[in-house]
């Protein structure tokens, strides 16, 4: 019986299963990749060292910056905190704020981003020169009863900043809102009904629950998709051009690509920043993600034992 | 009457829908009294519970906590429906504990316990840490409180979910089937320490399935069916020697299913 452990099979020693087609695969984008680059590397037109250049020009630089980047964050913090504000009116008890809310989403899902651009921009130049602050009918009220006064405190002339990125932060963040309100929606309804009872029965108040309890749970599952919107938002600034702003990284690039009649290197330069700032969102957006996901992991980070450690060590002072 | 009860609730109706689940209840409940709630599902019971701190509205009748008509206002004999901030007021001094837990996944033991004291009392953060402590280590759990809800057992959610309670210094602590989520092994440390609050002198209403403990603890066992209180009286009398034959067979099921399970364990550790 001592002979057993010699016939017993032993290290497992097997051929892998062959995988032909893998190698196939490999040898036609090899091809495709070598075509690619030997046209990059080979016609002159694309002319990378000029979309460097491009890149770098102060014109190019304050678009990106003042038009890119500004239209981003400003029109995503508007359609964040406004489309926030719709779901939660969406999702509330009056009838009246439910049907506001409906038809907000309606009308800015169904308005394309570069028409509503073009409408501010030109539109509603064109429809009021200058706004006036005032009592609502105040003229005609005043005009009624003939006073001296016409009721109006403050007036704002629209061709002051009808161009400027400002108007295109808010048609952007209007058209945002309406996307962001689905999102806020899924994310606040993903929480569980119980989370606002033991709030409630602790006695915190709708919008303490709300704020405290039900967002920052509900932030869980609308960072993800907030993250895709950004990108594409970042991408939507190039139609600030329909208002029109130029200060704007894809007019200016491509500007500098037209004048000189090498346009390749004008959408190169474009692309690379576009790459760029957006690779940048979504390390960012990793972050975001570990951040409001506490809590659902298992382990506790060694940063947050500290934190309590010290809490309460400072309570014990006391 | 020589004081006037914590809980007083005259004629309760509630209905969802067209099913009237809670079909006109009376029910007092005294300073320090703990009171046990039983009967089959759907008897109404937790809906009871539910509608003395509000999280539901009742349709009739009327319940007082500590003399304060709850979610309404009588102004010369007109309810007012008292709007959400007032009736969140009136929450804070009743302390609930889920079937589920509900303790708050986003913030860890401490940030739970301490959240409701300071956001809603507004006391300030030292104290309140302090109070957390102190609970923590009444509910056994000091070495926890940098825990996520996650990372612990039922058991340890549920204590937590009871010293979370507690730090509003509550008058009355409502149970909602507290043990009916819990793996049959971690029941007794939630139990152990629901007896000690209530060796305390905790006024306490509990919606329970747990014989044993109604019958230790109980000052008064409440048997419901169909939205109706059947019967109600010391433990011994209501468990040892009920009236009601509806009672009667409540217990004998009760009863077989505990046997079921002592002879099922029996089975299992009986034979090593």
């Amino acid at each position: 019986m001592t002979s057993v452990t010699s016939d017993r099979p032993g290290a497992i020693n097997a051929r892998p299963v062959r995988h032909p087609g893998r190698w196939v695969a490999i040898a036609i984008i090899a091809l495709l990749l070598a075509m690619m680059v030997s046209s990059l590397v080979t016609n002159p037109k694309w002319d990378f060292p000029y979309a460097f250049e491009i890149m770098q020009q102060k014109a190019v630089i304050n678009g990106l910056w003042k038009g890119t980047i500004l239209g981003t964050i400003g029109a995503m913090i508007l359609g964040i905190g406004l489309g926030i504000a719709l779901a939660v009116m969406r999702l509330s008890d009056n009838p009246v704020l439910r049907g506001v809310a409906f038809a907000y989403t309606w009308f800015f899902r169904a308005m394309p981003r570069y028409v509503l651009l073009a409408i501010m921009g030109i539109g509603v130049g064109f429809l009021y020169k200058q706004f006036d602050i005032g009592i609502p009918f105040g003229q005609q009220i005043a005009h009624a009863l003939g006073l001296s006064t016409d009721l109006t405190f403050a007036s704002l002339k629209w061709d002051d900043f009808s161009s400027t990125v400002w108007v295109g932060i808010l048609g952007l963040g209007l058209s945002e809102a309406a996307y962001m309100a689905e999102i806020a929606r899924a994310g606040i309804l993903s929480v569980d009904r119980g989370q606002a009872e033991a709030a409630q029965a602790l006695g915190m108040s709708p919008g303490q629950t709300m704020r405290r309890i039900v967002l920052p749970q509900a932030m869980r599952v609308i960072v993800p998709p907030t993250g895709n919107e950004t990108i594409a938002m970042v991408k939507d600034t190039s139609l600030l051009a329909a208002i029109p702003v130029i200060a704007e990284l894809y007019y200016q690039a491509y500007q500098f690509g037209s004048r000189s009649f090498r346009i390749m290197p004008g959408f190169v330069a474009a692309t690379l920043w576009y790459l760029i700032v957006c690779s940048i969102l979504m390390v960012g957006q990793s972050y975001l993600e570990r951040y409001f996901g506490r809590g659902f992991g298992t382990s506790t980070s060694t940063k947050q034992a500290r934190k309590v450690d010290a809490l309460l060590a400072r309570a014990g002072d006391h | 009457m020589a004081e006037t009860p914590l809980v007083h609730a005259v004629n309760v109706t509630k209905s969802f829908g067209d099913n009237q689940v809670l079909k006109g209840i009376d029910m007092d409940v005294h300073k320090g009294e703990v009171v046990c709630f039983l009967g089959p599902s759907g008897s109404g019971k937790t809906t009871f519970l539910r509608c003395i701190n509000q999280l539901e509205t009742i349709d009739g009748g009327r319940i007082w906590v500590d003399g304060e008509l709850m979610g309404y206002a009588d102004r010369n004999g007109h309810l007012h429906r008292l709007h959400d901030k007032e009736i969140a007021r009136q929450r804070r001094d009743i302390g609930m504990v889920f079937q589920r837990f509900n303790l708050f996944p986003h913030k860890n033991v401490l940030d739970n316990i301490i959240e409701a004291p300071v956001q809603v009392k507004g006391e300030s953060k030292s104290e309140a840490v302090n109070r957390a402590k102190e609970l923590l280590a009444r509910v056994g759990l000091a070495d926890k409180p940098a825990a996520y809800p996650a990372q612990l057992s039922g058991g340890q959610q549920q204590r937590v979910a009871i010293a979370r309670a507690l730090a509003m210094r509550p008058k009355l602590m409502l149970f909602d089937e507290p043990t009916s989520a819990l793996d049959p092994e971690l029941v007794g440390e939630v139990l152990t320490v629901m007896r000690e609050l209530a060796k305390e002198g905790m006024t306490m209403i509990v919606v329970t399935h747990e014989m044993g403990f109604a019958r230790d603890v109980a000052d008064r066992v409440v048997f419901m069916d169909g939205g109706v209180v059947v019967e109600q009286g010391a433990p011994t009398q209501v468990i040892n020697n009920p009236q009601h034959e509806r009672t009667k067979t409540f217990l004998r099921r009760m009863q077989a299913e505990h046997e079921q399970v002592v002879a099922a364990v029996q089975d299992t550790f009986g034979a090593l």
